[in-house]
C-alpha cells in the first residue's frame, strides 16, 4: 500500500505493485474509486455517443418512406446496437460513474470496500464493450433486438438467412455468441460493483452515519446495487442458454425441437424489468441531491424517498410480464401483473410529489443543474403516465410494438435517467474538476436538449396510436406517418446539437472555468466537505456525522423562526468548521478524536496501492469469449488462453504484496 | 465467528476501517455473491423444472436415465466434504496448522471425486445417447449439473490454493477468515446440491413413471 506523503516505494519483487501517480500508468492500475469513477464516466459518455450515432442513423433512415440510406441488415444491428450500446454501456456505466465517485464521498469513506474489485468492475465493463462491437470486423453486430426473443435468435430477421429448417447460418450465430457472451461479460462487471457498493455502504460509513442520515443518492445506490445482485444471475442464465442454444444446439428456446421461446422471454423479463429501475433509480438519487441544494431546502419526506425507493425496488420485480401481455400468457396472469404495474406507480408518484414539495416554497436558484432536475420531475412524468397505460391489458394489445412504446420508453430513459445524469454532470463537475462549467452554455444546452426531446420523442405517442410499428427499417408512403417521422429526425439533430454544446461547454470550461472552490452550491451532503477536486484519501479527518445534510448543519444553524443562519468557520456549536480554503483542510484538527484504525489523521494515512491485476484478469474474458465464437482448435486454444490469462489474473491479485509487508 | 475477531485489520486485507456492521468486509461481500448465486441456480433449476417432462422423440426420461445408487454416492461424499470444510476451519482457528492441511485437502479430495462421479456420470450418458442436444429435458439436464460441477472445480481450486499456500507457509493462522470465507462458498455449493439431487434426480425418478419393484 502507498501511504500519503511518505517517499515513493520502488518495487520489490516479480509481484511488486505498481507505483506510478501519474502519466497512464496510474490509471491503467489505478484503485482509486475517484478515477475509476472518471474512467467510467468517459468511456460510457463516449458510448452514449457512439449510441447517439446509432440513433441518427436510425432517424435518417425513417426520415422519409421508402429510403434505402440503410439496408434491413444494417439496419436490424443498428438499432439492436442502439439499444444495447444505451442500456448497458451508456446509461447503467454512467450510474456507476457517480456511485464510483460519490459513493465513498457521501458515506464519509476513504475508498470503497473493494478497491480493486472497483478496478475489476471498469475493465471489465471495457472489455464487454470492446467484445461486443468487435462484431464489425467479426461478420456483424446483434441484430435481434436488445431484448432478443426467440426464435429471432435463432434464424435472424431474415428468413433467408437460414439454411434448412431451424438452422441458423453461421453470421447469425456469431452476432449472436457477440450478444450472449458480450451481456455476460457486461453482467460480470455489473455483479462485481453491485457486491462491492452493498458492502461499502453498510460497512464504509464514517461515524454517526446511520443508515436513516445517507444522503438519499446513497440509498438509491444501495436499493440499484440489491437490483443489479439479483437480476444479473437471472440473464445471466438466459444468456448461457441462449450461447448453449445457438453454439451447442441444446434445445431451451427453440420451439422446432421441443424448446419454449416464452421461457427466453419470461427470463429477460424478470431481468428486464428491474433494470429499468436499475436505470432511472440512480438519476432519482442525482435529483433529490439538486432539488433540495437548490431549493435551499431539505428534501421533503427523506423517509418517504427512501422508503418509496426500496418498494420500487420490491414491486419491480413482480411486473415483469407487462412486457409479454401479448404473448398469450393467459387472463389471471394478465390481469394479475396488470394491477402489480398500477400499484407500482404509486411509490413512483411519491417521489414525484416529494420532489414538487421541495421544490414548493423553496428559494429556487434556476442553475443549469436544476433545469435538469426539474426536466427530470416533467418528462419522467409524462413517461410514467403513458407507462400506466400499458398496465392496462386491452390499450396494452393496441400499443404493444409501435412507436407509443418507444415514445413511453425514452420518456422515462432519456427524459428521466439521461436528464438526471446531466443534472449531475453539472451538479458535480465542479467537485471533480475544481471547476464551474459555464452557466450560459449549460442552458443552452438544456433549452436545445428539452425542445430536440421533446421535438424527437413526443410524436412518437401520435405515430404509435396511428398504428406504425417498432423496428421496421422502412414504411410505405400514404400511411399519413411521413410529416411526423421528419419532425422527430429534426428533433434527433437538436438533441446531437444540444450534445455538441456540452461538449464544447467541458472543453473550454475544463480549463479556463471559473475555479469552484470547495462547495460552490452551498450544498448539505459531506462530499462538498472536501477540496475541490478532493484529495486520494478523500478527508484528512474522516468526519464525524452528527446529523443528515451534515455539512449544511455544520455550516448553519436554525434561527429563531428556524431559517438558517450561518455559522461563522470554526464556531459550530457542535464541531470545528472543516469548510474552507483548501489550505485550511489540509490542517489535521486536533479537537476531532481519531475513529478506530486508519481514521487517525495525524500518522500516515493508508491507501489501496495500484494494481496491475484487475485489468489482466478482465482481459482475459473476452479473448475466451472469441474462443466460443470460433470454432475447432482455434476455438481451444482461445479458450484455454482466457481462462489462463483471467485466474493467472486473479492468483497474481491474491499473491500481491499488501500493506504492512511494503514496510 | 464473533465480531471482535475484526477489531484489528489483519495483514494482506484490504479493510482499513473497523466496520460500521462489524463484519468483515470479505465475509459480507460473500455473503451478497452467495444471495446472487441463490438467483442464478434458481433461475436453472426453474427451467429443469419447466422442461423435465419435455424427452421429445428421445425414449430417455428421468425414470430410465438417472442411476439413484450412484449419485446418492456422490451426494454423500460431496455431503461429508462440507463435513470436513467446518474441521479444517476448526484447525485452523485454533492453530493447528498440520490438521488444517489434512482436512483442507481432504475437502479437496472429496470435492474432486464428486466431481469424477459427475464426469463418468456424463460420459455414461452420452455412451447412452443422452447428450446436450438430446431434448429441452437433457439440455436442462446438462447446463444446470455442469454449471454446478463449474463451482465445485472452482472451489477445489481454491481449496488446494489454500493447502499449497499453507505449505509454502503464506497462509498465517490470522487467516483463518479467509479460510471461513472460502468455506461459506463451499457449503453453499453443497447445500445447492441437495436441492438440485432432491429436485432433479429423487423426485422425476420417482414420480415420472413407476419402477419396478
Amino acid at each position: 500500500m502507498s501511504v500519503i506523503a511518505s517517499e515513493p516505494r520502488t518495487r520489490r519483487s516479480a509481484f511488486g505493485r505498481p507505483t506510478a501517480e501519474t502519466g497512464k500508468w496510474s490509471w491503467l492500475t489505478t484503485v482509486d474509486h475517484k478515477k475509476i469513477g472518471i474512467m467510467y464516466f468517459v468511456t460510457a459518455f463516449f458510448f452514449f455517443l457512439v449510441g447517439g450515432v446509432e440513433a441518427l442513423l436510425i432517424r435518417v433512415q425513417l426520415a422519409r418512406p421508402e429510403q434505402a440510406f440503410l439496408t434491413a441488415d444494417q439496419y436490424n444491428q443498428i438499432f439492436t446496437m442502439h439499444g444495447l450500446t444505451m442500456i448497458f454501456f451508456a446509461v447503467m456505466p454512467l450510474g456507476a460513474a457517480f456511485f464510483n465517485y460519490l459513493l465513498p464521498l457521501q458515506i464519509g469513506a476513504r475508498d470503497v470496500a473493494f478497491p480493486r474489485l472497483n478496478a475489476f468492475s471498469y475493465w471489465v465493463f471495457l472489455a464487454a464493450g470492446i467484445f461486443l462491437y468487435s462484431g464489425v470486423l467479426l461478420g456483424g453486430l446483434p441484430d435481434g433486438g436488445w431484448f432478443n426473443y426467440a426464435p429471432l435468435n435463432y434464424i435472424g430477421p431474415n428468413p433467408t438467412d437460414t439454411i434448412g429448417a431451424g438452422t441458423p447460418v453461421a453470421a447469425h450465430v456469431g452476432r449472436m455468441v457477440l450478444y450472449s457472451i458480450g451481456l455476460q461479460i457486461a453482467g460480470i462487471a455489473s455483479l462485481a460493483s453491485s457486491v462491492n457498493f452493498i458492502v461499502t455502504i453498510l460497512n464504509m460509513r464514517a461515524p454517526g452515519m446511520t443508515l436513516m442520515r445517507l444522503p438519499i443518492f446513497t440509498w438509491m445506490t444501495f436499493i440499484t446495487s440489491f437490483l443489479m445482485l439479483f437480476a444479473m444471475p437471472v440473464i445471466g442464465v438466459a444468456l448461457w442458454q441462449l450461447m448453449f442454444d445457438v453454439r451447442y444446439s441444446t434445445n431451451f428456446f427453440n420451439p422446432a425441437t421441443g424448446g419454449d421461446p416464452i421461457l427466453w422471454q419470461h427470463m429477460f423479463w424478470l431481468f428486464g424489468h428491474p433494470e429499468v429501475y436499475i436505470l432511472i433509480l440512480p438519476a432519482f438519487g442525482i435529483v433529490s441531491e439538486v432539488l433540495p441544494v437548490f431549493s435551499r431546502k431539505p428534501l421533503f419526506g427523506y423517509s418517504a424517498m427512501v422508503f418509496s425507493g426500496i418498494a420500487i425496488a420490491f414491486l419491480g420485480w413482480g411486473v415483469w410480464a407487462h412486457h409479454m401481455f401479448a404473448a398469450g400468457i393467459g387472463p389471471v396472469a394478465n390481469a394479475a401483473f396488470g394491477l402489480s404495474t398500477m400499484f407500482i406507480a404509486v411509490p413512483t408518484g411519491v417521489k414525484i410529489f416529494n420532489w414538487l414539495g421541495t421544490m414548493w416554497g423553496g428559494k429556487i436558484r434556476m442553475t443549469t443543474p436544476l433545469l435538469f432536475a426539474a426536466g427530470l420531475v416533467g418528462m419522467f412524468t409524462i413517461g410514467g403516465l403513458s407507462g400506466v397505460t400499458h398496465s392496462i391489458v386491452p390499450h396494452n394489445y393496441q400499443q404493444t410494438d409501435t412507436y407509443y412504446v418507444v415514445a413511453h420508453f425514452h420518456y422515462v430513459l432519456f427524459g428521466g435517467s439521461i436528464f438526471g445524469i446531466f443534472a449531475g454532470t453539472y451538479f458535480y463537475f465542479p467537485k471533480v474538476t475544481g471547476r464551474m462549467l459555464n452557466e450560459k452554455l449549460g442552458k443552452l444546452h438544456f433549452a436545445l436538449m428539452f425542445i430536440g426531446f421533446n421535438v424527437t420523442f413526443f410524436p412518437m405517442h401520435i405515430l404509435g396510436l396511428w398504428g406504425m410499428p417498432r423496428r421496421i427499417y422502412t414504411y410505405a408512403d400514404g400511411m399519413g406517418w411521413n410529416f411526423w417521422n421528419m419532425v422527430e429526425t429534426i428533433g434527433a439533430f437538436i438533441i446531437a446539437a444540444a450534445i455538441a454544446v456540452f461538449m464544447a461547454n467541458v472543453a473550454i470550461t475544463r480549463r479556463r472555468g471559473e475555479v469552484a472552490g470547495n462547495d460552490p452550491w452551498d450544498a448539505r451532503t459531506l462530499e462538498w466537505l472536501t477540496t475541490s477536486p478532493p484529495p486520494p484519501h478523500n478527508f484528512d479527518e474522516v468526519p464525524l456525522v452528527t446529523a443528515r445534510d451534515e455539512l449544511w448543519h455544520r455550516k448553519y444553524v436554525g434561527g429563531a423562526d428556524r431559517s438558517p443562519v450561518r455559522v461563522p468557520a470554526g464556531a459550530s456549536p457542535d464541531h470545528p468548521d472543516h469548510e474552507g480554503s483548501p489550505g485550511a483542510s489540509a490542517v489535521p484538527d486536533t479537537a476531532e478524536p481519531a475513529h478506530g484504525p486508519g481514521h487517525d489523521g495525524h500518522s500516515a494515512i493508508h491507501m489501496p496501492s495500484p494494481s496491475y491485476y484487475p485489468l489482466i484478469a478482465a482481459a482475459g474474458m473476452p479473448i475466451a469469449g472469441w474462443g466460443v465464437l470460433a470454432g475447432g482448435p482455434v476455438q481451444l486454444a482461445l479458450l484455454a488462453l482466457g481462462g489462463l490469462v483471467i485466474f493467472g489474473g486473479l492468483f497474481g491479485w491474491v499473491l500481491e504484496p499488501s500493506a504492512e509487508e511494503a514496510h | 465467528m464473533a465480531a471482535g475477531d475484526m477489531s484489528a485489520p489483519l495483514p494482506g486485507t484490504d479493510y482499513e476501517h473497523a466496520t460500521s456492521l462489524g463484519i468483515a468486509n470479505d465475509k459480507l461481500g460473500i455473503w451478497s455473491f452467495i444471495g446472487s448465486e441463490c438467483l442464478f441456480f434458481g433461475a436453472l433449476i426453474s427451467t429443469y423444472l419447466l422442461y423435465v417432462g419435455r424427452t421429445g422423440d428421445s425414449a430417455l426420461t428421468p425414470a430410465t436415465i438417472f442411476d439413484i445408487p450412484f449419485t446418492s454416492a456422490s451426494t454423500f461424499i460431496l455431503l461429508m466434504s462440507s463435513l470436513g470444510m467446518v474441521l479444517a476451519l476448526a484447525a485452523i482457528q485454533a492453530g493447528e496448522m498440520r490438521k488444517f492441511r489434512t482436512w483442507i485437502m481432504a475437502t479437496a479430495l472429496m470435492g474432486a471425486t464428486f466431481l469424477a462421479g459427475q464426469f463418468y456420470e456424463f460420459t455414461v450418458f452420452v455412451a447412452e445417447g443422452f447428450t446436450l442436444a438430446t431434448s429441452p429435458f437433457s439440455s436442462s439436464f446438462f447446463v444446470l449439473t455442469g454449471f454446478h460441477g463449474f463451482h465445485v472445480a472452482l472451489g477445489i481450486l481454491m481449496l488446494l490454493s489454500m493447502w499449497a499456500a499453507s505449505m509454502m507457509g503464506r497462509l498465517p493462522q490470522q487467516l483463518h477468515t479467509t479460510v471461513e470465507n472460502i468455506g461459506l462458498y463451499w457449503h453453499f455449493v453443497d447445500i445447492v446440491w441437495i436441492i438440485i439431487f432432491t429436485v432433479v434426480y429423487l423426485i422425476p425418478a420417482a414420480t415420472a413413471a413407476p419402477v419396478a419393484g
